[in-house]
This record gives structure tokens, C-alpha cells and sequence, in this order.
């Protein structure tokens, strides 16, 4: 036998990670949250929840039955952005509304072809306001529709050209040109999945040897508490990373999402954040020993502020300052944001190096945190 | 210090802070001993005495107060290099379940580096003692509760540590399982002049130990030799038989009763043993109304730990009040059938066509080694499981085809005692009263009896969570007997129970016996069946002995000549069956 002490540093950590890796393959429970639930994230964020308006039903009245004003109609129509149907009057169009069986409602006054010919045409659009952002962006669509219908009536004549000095807006949507919410969630997923492997299970796993005693017995022989938080990180690592190219590959094949940065930026920054969760689950569930309070923290630490918080959902320069502050403090925040503008903006290198070196602190931080809790003691 | 000693303590305390709400807690209170080397030194006393948190302080799991030096170590100063010599077994200790027997010796020979030769033969030698060559490759949470045990000794053995720590091994494990460690222990002894450091409630282990030191609410009661821990009960302890077609345990009940003359009583082999008060020595079996044939006998080590508990209890103050013993109720009909009961698994037969009856009025044990089947034969006669075959009624019902109404007077106390931590003891007896379809004044009324019933007045309004085991061990009873069943089941209320608490409990069911209360009891203690009017031993899901305890001695090959305890008899038994089983299967 060697000298008890620093020798048998790799024996013990090869032979405890070698544990850590049997028991992550026989427990079902485990390898579900794993492997499975990331297929199921990615399934359902790509597929069920689209954040996109398409195909948007728009009640149109018509109170102007001059040809002009059925031409409307057709501008309105836009396939894959409006579909407006008519209807007879305004009170038809505010039923449908309170029914919410159309997201929209225009409507073309009785003098309306009397006042585009002079030149000055309304029309009034009614919104869907109790989803601001989808109203916002149909009020675009509209907005949109209408100014292309008036640009080609000019175009052939029928109507006067725009006066010479009038701006015409012309919006387009960078990094994201199509606008495509799956765009931007299946970057964010890896965030929330990365938490999930990193925090989420390994606090379970941990409080799981606190609770059943295993580390009573553990304790009482040669090995270190570095040795059995390494053991722990190990294999929850190669986990986590499996997930992340879960994730991406679903972006690549599944939703062609591009990819503008540096797949190997991407890599390295995935796996600093992925140290910055694993050692959140090991503070977690030192400091609680007890499976169901560390999943409960972790849920409540990391998963969800990384759902909720981070910029995955919420844009965080519309939220108010005090969850802007809170936002602000998480790391997952930081790792959000590098990851989506490494997706779909490509390589901002002072960004990548101030997010890297954030996260890396971070990950510096809690392992040493991690590891001054986690203390061969039971008192 | 003494040249020979693995463990010196001087004036060694712990103290656990105030947690809320809750009073600051002395673990230890200036505990000061040397245990030997190279032999087996015992730790005993009630719950709460301190067992487990100075074993911990040894094993450098927690920092003490005092001076505690282990292996010539401060232990408190430099854990590691104590943590890298000895082997430690919780009391439950932490196998990893998912890891087969292999790998969980694996693990643990990696941890201490024992070398691929060393291995070897030690893995064959462990192997062979704890009888577990057969299942290397069966997952450790797979085992029964007593291999489980042994798996865990094998772990803490797979090197000769310096000193090894066991903190109650054998709790929860049958007397087979719990002969076949001590066997190890002692072998390793004997064999490796190893130092054993273990605690322990059954006081026969202690009787095999070179040092006791008797704890009791974090201080040392007492320390010696064993014979030293008997001195004290030396010339009290006496044995008669009890009246003509009197059970032992009513006479026994009203002995113990009688705390003025009499520390201990206990029934034993039919009769019952006591240990007198100091005063009493030389008046003997003279004793008005006592006309009994009072023989003296040896005192063992467990007399004399009762006469040391006894004297420091008296200072603490009053035990729980008892009820009164009353007339025993006229038995005879049978209120429990069954008839070739057999519980399958898929293919794992649990219960193979078992016979027996129990009387109105009766305490009925089921013995058993773990894995017997006690604990399926008694999920079915709850009606908490369905039979896959047989008859079975309870109360005159058919449990197979009424289970609710035969449920109804039927009452369970789970080995967990499941009570709602965070209420009362009120709220908790007023929510199962209702559910046990009690309501208003009838609720009211049944309440207040069954809180004098088990002296729980005083903590009518605690948490029933904050509550020492003893306390919580009798609102579980009383929540039992709320809707004042005919039947009381109670599965291994004393596991992990001490002698004391035990010897409470037995009294409140012989009471409820004496008023007609059927009790049927499943329990790991031999001596306990002293207490049942009949019991029925199992083994491998078949019935192998039904009877008086006395006839079951008597089958196991008791004569006048060769008296058996209860344990001797069991294991005759239990051994006898399975040589027969392995018989029958090369047949």
C-alpha cells in the first residue's frame, strides 16, 4: 500500500469516477433527465412553441364598396402573414374580436376611395392588445401590406408617385432575417439544458449520497473531498456535453439554424458555463443534504431565473431595473447572450472574451465554494 | 496514557446548537475512557445516550470538545491520517445500490489501495465468512437486510484497519444474520489481535466483550469488565414460576409494577425473572402474597445495566404512567383464520401454504429471519395486500371478499410509526379519528381516553414530529386504538427500541391483552416472544413451528436437562428447516 497522503490521488479518483459513471447507467431515473428530457426540450421548443405570427386572421369591413377599396382586400393578403377575410359590418368585425377568433380588424371607411383620391386615405386597424408583442407585430404586417399595396398602385400608374423628399421606410430584420423565433430558442435551449445536466442533476445526485448515508462510510477512509467532488463532475460533464451536442445538432439538421461564430468559441464557452452549473449543483447540495430540498433550490436557483431571466424568454433591456439587476447576477445571463450572438451574428471578440472571462470567474468561484462546503463532517 | 489503548478520551463534550426553536443538545457531557487494543470494546446504553456521536468524533466526522486521541492521533487536529487507518460502519451503512457486491468491494479496496494480490485473498476470506460468494454479482440494494449488514462489514474490511468502528450492526437483523457477524468480528479478533469499537442495544453482545462502558444521556454510567457491569445486579436477580394458568407476563406486568421492591422483571422460559432492590436482599421469597417458588440465578450483564438505569432514572424524575392491570378477558373463539395462505410474486413464492389461527384475547408473534415472509403474511391479514390463495378471515369476515369491513376493526401500527410530524399529537389523533369515521363528542370522549390511556396529556399540543421515540411509539398505539379495534396488528414496534422502552411498551400490551384486545406482533427480539401466548416462526415463506413459546423449544430440542432461550430455539428451528429444504431439493 502506498504511503497514505497524496498518493493514491488517481487510484481513488479513477476508481470513484469509474462508480459515478455505473450508477449514472443503471438509474434509469438519471439518464431520463440526462439524455431524454434534452430530446424532449428540444422537440418541444423547436416544434410546439413558436413565438412567430403567422398567418394572422384580420376581419376586414368593407364600408366602401368601390373597387379601390376591394383591392385592399387583396394587398391585405399576404400569405404567410395575414389572412383577412370581410365581413359585413363593424359589429361583426367586434364580435370576432371579443371572440378572439381574429387577431385584427380593418376598417375601410365609407369615403375612402373619395379620399384617396385626394390623397389622404385612412383606415383604422383594431388590435388584439392583451398579447402586446404579437399585436405589435400584426400592426407591422398591416402597416406593411398597405404601404406595398399604395407602392404598386403608384407603380402602375394608378395612383400620384410619393412627393420627392418623403421618406420611405424601408425595415428589415438582421440576424434573423426571417424572423424565425426557433432561431433564437434552440440556442437558448442549450442554456437551460446545460443547467439542467449541470445543477439541477448533479444537486440530485449529491444530496442523493448526503441523504442515504453513502458518504458517511466514503468519508472514513483515505479519500479527499476534492477527489469526490471531481468523481461528481466528471461524468455529469461528459452528460452535459452530450446534451449540447444534442442541441446542436438539432439546430443544425433539425432546424437549420446558422451558425455565424465559431463553432469552437461556442464549444469552449459551453463548457465554461457547464463548470459554472455543475459547481452550483455541488454548493446546493452540500449546503441542503437532502434530495428533495436541493432539487427544490436548484429548480428555484438555476433552472428556472435561466428559463425566465436570462434573456432566453424576455428581452432584458424591457424588463424592470430590479429583474434587470437579478438578470444581471446570474451567469447564465452571460452565456445566453454570447450563444445567441455566436449563432446568429457571428464572432464579436470583445464580447466573447468579457462573457468567457465573466463566466470563467464565475466557474472559478463556485467550484472553490463547492469545495470549502463540501467537508468531510457531519456537524 | 495507557501504552495499550487505541481511543483515550479526557472530558470529551459536544454540544449541537440550538436549531429552531428547539434547546441546545449535549450529545456528550464530559465523556473521559480508554478503550484497549486488540479487543473488543462495547459501547452501550439507551437511545440518546451518545453512542453514535462518540463513535462519529472518533472516526473524525465531527470535532469535540476535550481531548479525544485515536490511535495516538488528535483526532480533532488531523482527521485524515485517523480516517486513513481505521474502517468505520455507520448504522446504516452507505452501500451503493445500484453497485453489485463486487463492485462495492471493489470501490472500498480501491479507496484504502489494497493491492491486486492483497485482494485476492482477502476477497476469498470475506467472501467465505459472510457467505456472500454466491451473490458477487447481485446489486448490493438487492440483498436482504441481514447480508446487507455484512456486505457493509466486508466493505470496512477489505484491509486490516487499526481499529474498526461499528455503530450498531446488528439493528434490524435477524439472530442467524447476527450471530454470523459477531462470528467475523470475533474470528478477526482472535485471528488479527484487530481493535473493535461497537454499540450496540442487545446487551448479550456486550456480554462478549473485553470492555463495557455503559453510557447513558451523554455521560459514562459505568465502564469494566462485563463481569464489573453484573457486580451491581449480583445477588438480586431471581427466577419463579407463575401461578398455575396464569400467562408470565401478568404476573411479570404486576411485579414491575411494584417499583418499590422490584427493578426489573422479565418473562423468561416460561417464567419470570426479576431483580429485587438493594433492601430486599436477605427477606428472599418471604414476601406476604408472594407465595412463589423464587429461585436465585447468575445475573447477566443486561441485570446489571438495568440496575444502573433504574438508579439514574429515579433522579430524572417519574417514568410514563401505566394503566392498571384488570382481569384477563375469557378467550377461546378464534378471531384470526387463515388457511393455506400462499402470497406469490411471479414466480417468488413469499407465503407457502400457511395454517394457523389466533384467539380472542391472544398476543400472536411472527418470528422470522429477514425475508421470511413475516412481513407479506402480515400485509394480508391487515388486508393491505390480497392473497393469491387460501382463506383468510379476520373478525369473523372474509377478508378476500369484505377487506373494508374487515379493516374496520383492525388496527395498525406501521413500523414507521406514520404520524403526521408537523401537527400535534392532537390534530394528529383528531385527523385519524375521523378518518376512522369518529366524529363529535364520540371523537371527543375516545380522545381524552386514549390520552390518559397512554399518558399523553402533557403533550396534547407538541409537535408529534419533536417527540422522543418512546412518545411517538405510543401516540402511534393510540391512534391504532382510536376506534377501539378488536384487533391491534403492530409490525417490529421495538426495532431499534432500548431495553427500557421495550420493557414499557410490553407492559401497556399486556394491559390491552388483559382487556381483550387481540394483538398480533411481528418482532427481531427472541427474548419478546416470551411475551405471546403463541407464536408461529417462518422461514422462506413456509411455516417451520407454531405453538406456546414453550412448546417451541420443546420442538426445537429443549429437555429438562438442556434449558434453550428463545434464540437458541429459533436458530435450532430456523437452521433445522433449511437443512431439511436442501434435503428435500437433492431428493
Amino acid at each position: 500500500m502506498s504511503a497514505p497522503g497524496s498518493g493514491g490521488f488517481w487510484r481513488r479518483l479513477v476508481s470513484l469516477t469509474r462508480k459515478e459513471v455505473r450508477q449514472l447507467l443503471r438509474d434509469r431515473a438519471n439518464l431520463m433527465m440526462g439524455i431524454a428530457l434534452p430530446i424532449v426540450l428540444i422537440l418541444i421548443f423547436g416544434y410546439g412553441l413558436s413565438l412567430d405570427v403567422k398567418n394572422a386572421p384580420v376581419a376586414v369591413v368593407l364600408d366602401d364598396a368601390s373597387p379601390v377599396a376591394r383591392d385592399v382586400v387583396a394587398g391585405l393578403s399576404t400569405p404567410g402573414y395575414l389572412a383577412p377575410r370581410v365581413v359585413g359590418s363593424a359589429h361583426e368585425a367586434y364580435a370576432l374580436m371579443r371572440a378572439r377568433e381574429v387577431d385584427a380588424a380593418v376598417l375601410v371607411p365609407a369615403d375612402f376611395s373619395r379620399r384617396l383620391a385626394a390623397g389622404d386615405a385612412q383606415v383604422q386597424v383594431l388590435l388584439q392588445g392583451a398579447d402586446a408583442s404579437r399585436a405589435t407585430m400584426i400592426r407591422g404586417y398591416v402597416a406593411g401590406a398597405l404601404a406595398s399595396w399604395s407602392q404598386k398602385r403608384a407603380d402602375r400608374g394608378e395612383a400620384p408617385r410619393p412627393a420627392a423628399g418623403q421618406v420611405q421606410v424601408v425595415d428589415r430584420m438582421w440576424f434573423n432575417a426571417a424572423n424565425n423565433s426557433t432561431w433564437y430558442l434552440v440556442p437558448g435551449l442549450i442554456v437551460l439544458i446545460m443547467t439542467l445536466v449541470g445543477a439541477f442533476l448533479t444537486a440530485l445526485v449529491m444530496a442523493r449520497e448526503w441523504e442515504r448515508g453513502t458518504l458517511e462510510s466514503l468519508f472514513v477512509t483515505p479519500v479527499r473531498p476534492v477527489e469526490v467532488l471531481l468523481a461528481k463532475i466528471i461524468p455529469y460533464f461528459c452528460v452535459g456535453l452530450i446534451g449540447l451536442a444534442l442541441c446542436l445538432a438539432a439546430a443544425a439538421f433539425l432546424f437549420h439554424v446558422p451558425m455565424y461564430g465559431s463553432l469552437l468559441v461556442l464549444l469552449f464557452s459551453a463548457m465554461l458555463y457547464l463548470l459554472v452549473a455543475l459547481g452550483i449543483g455541488l454548493v446546493i447540495s452540500s449546503v441542503t443534504r437532502n434530495q428533495f430540498l436541493a432539487s427544490q433550490v436548484a429548480l428555484i436557483a438555476s433552472f428556472l431565473p435561466a428559463l425566465m431571466l436570462s434573456g432566453f424568454m424576455f428581452d432584458l433591456r424591457n424588463v424592470p431595473t430590479a429583474i434587470r439587476v437579478i438578470g444581471q447576477i446570474l451567469p447564465a445571463t452571460y452565456f445566453m447572450e454570447l450563444i445567441k450572438s455566436l449563432f446568429l451574428a457571428g464572432n464579436n471578440w470583445p464580447l466573447i472574451a468579457r462573457n468567457c472571462a465573466i463566466l470563467a470567474a464565475y466557474a472559478v468561484v463556485l467550484l472553490g465554494v463547492a469545495r470549502l462546503v463540501t467537508r468531510k463532517r457531519l456537524d | 496514557m495507557s501504552e495499550a489503548a487505541v481511543v483515550v478520551a479526557r472530558d470529551v463534550r459536544k454540544r449541537f446548537p440550538a436549531e429552531r426553536g428547539e434547546r441546545e443538545t449535549v450529545a456528550l457531557d464530559g465523556i473521559s475512557l480508554d478503550a484497549p487494543a486488540g479487543a473488543l470494546t462495547a459501547l452501550v446504553g439507551p437511545d440518546g445516550a451518545g453512542k453514535t456521536t462518540l463513535l462519529r468524533l472518533v472516526a473524525g466526522l465531527m470535532k469535540p470538545e476535550g481531548s479525544l486521541r485515536v490511535l495516538d492521533v488528535d483526532v480533532a487536529a488531523d482527521p485524515q491520517s485517523v480516517q486513513n487507518r481505521i474502517s468505520y460502519m455507520p448504522q446504516r451503512f452507505g452501500l451503493y445500490e445500484d453497485l453489485s457486491v463486487q463492485e462495492n468491494l471493489d470501490l472500498y479496496a480501491d479507496l484504502h489501495g489494497v493491492s491486486r494480490e492483497q485482494r485476492r485473498g482477502r476477497y476469498a476470506r470475506l467472501l467465505e465468512m459472510t457467505d456472500l460468494g454466491r451473490f458477487t454479482a447481485r446489486p448490493a440494494g438487492k440483498l436482504s437486510g441481514g447480508m446487507k449488514q455484512k456486505l457493509g462489514l466486508a466493505c470496512t474490511l477489505v484491509r486490516s484497519p487499526e481499529l474498526l468502528l461499528l455503530d450498531e450492526p446488528t439493528v434490524g437483523v435477524d439472530p442467524l444474520s447476527r450471530r454470523e457477524l459477531w462470528q467475523i468480528v470475533r474470528q478477526l479478533v482472535d485471528d488479527e489481535r484487530l481493535s473493535v469499537i461497537v454499540s450496540t442495544t442487545y446487551l448479550d453482545e456486550a456480554e462478549r466483550c473485553a470492555r463495557v462502558f455503559v453510557l447513558h444521556e451523554g455521560r459514562l454510567l459505568a465502564q469494566g469488565r462485563p463481569e464489573d457491569i453484573r457486580r451491581p445486579a449480583r445477588g438480586l436477580c431471581f427466577v419463579a414460576p407463575p401461578p398455575p394458568g396464569e400467562p408470565a407476563r401478568l404476573l411479570q406486568a404486576r411485579l414491575l409494577d411494584d417499583t418499590a421492591r422490584i427493578i426489573d422483571a422479565v418473562p423468561q422460559g416460561g417464567e419470570v425473572r426479576v431483580i429485587r432492590r438493594q433492601a430486599e436482599r436477605g427477606e428472599t421469597a418471604q414476601q406476604p402474597g408472594d407465595a412463589l417458588a423464587w429461585r436465585p440465578v447468575e445475573a447477566r450483564l443486561e441485570d446489571g445495566f438495568m440496575v444502573l438505569l433504574r438508579e439514574s432514572q429515579s433522579e430524572a424524575g417519574a417514568a410514563a404512567p401505566l394503566p392498571a392491570l384488570r382481569a384477563q378477558a375469557a378467550s377461546g373463539e378464534a378471531i384470526i383464520e387463515v388457511r393455506d395462505l400462499v402470497r406469490k410474486f411471479g414466480d417468488f413464492v413469499a407465503v407457502d401454504r400457511t395454517s394457523f389461527t389466533v384467539k380472542k384475547g391472544e398476543i400472536f408473534g411472527l418470528l422470522g429471519p429477514n425475508g421470511a415472509g413475516k412481513t407479506t403474511t402480515f400485509r394480508m391479514l391487515c388486508g393491505l395486500l390480497p392473497a393469491s390463495s387460501g382463506v383468510l378471515q379476520v373478525a369473523g369476515v372474509d377478508l378476500r371478499t369484505a377487506p373494508a369491513r374487515a379493516r374496520r376493526s383492525v388496527g395498525y401500527v406501521s413500523q414507521r410509526f406514520a404520524l403526521y410530524g408537523n401537527l400535534s399529537v392532537m390534530e394528529n389523533l383528531t385527523f385519524f379519528g375521523s378518518a376512522y369515521g369518529l366524529h363529535g363528542e364520540r371523537l371527543r370522549a375516545r380522545i381524552g381516553e386514549v390520552l390518559a390511556q397512554f399518558g399523553l396529556e402533557a403533550q396534547a399540543n407538541a409537535a408529534s414530529g419533536r417527540l422522543p421515540g418512546g412518545y411517538r411509539q405510543r401516540l402511534a398505539m393510540a391512534v391504532a386504538l382510536l376506534h377501539q379495534p378488536d384487533i391491534l396488528f403492530l409490525d417490529e414496534p421495538t426495532s431499534g427500541a432500548d431495553a427500557l422502552a421495550r420493557r414499557e411498551f410490553w407492559r401497556r400490551i399486556t394491559t390491552l391483552a388483559a382487556d381483550g384486545t387481540t394483538v398480533v406482533v411481528t418482532t427481531h427480539f427472541m427474548e419478546e416472544a416470551e411475551y405471546c401466548d403463541r407464536i408461529v416462526i417462518q422461514d422462506a415463506g413456509r411455516l417451520l413451528a407454531l405453538g406456546t413459546p414453550q412448546q417451541v423449544r420443546k420442538q426445537a430440542g429443549e429437555t429438562d436437562a438442556r434449558r434453550m432461550n428463545m434464540e437458541e430455539a429459533f436458530i435450532g428451528i430456523v437452521e433445522r428447516g433449511r437443512k431439511r429444504e436442501t434435503a428435500e431439493a437433492v431428493a
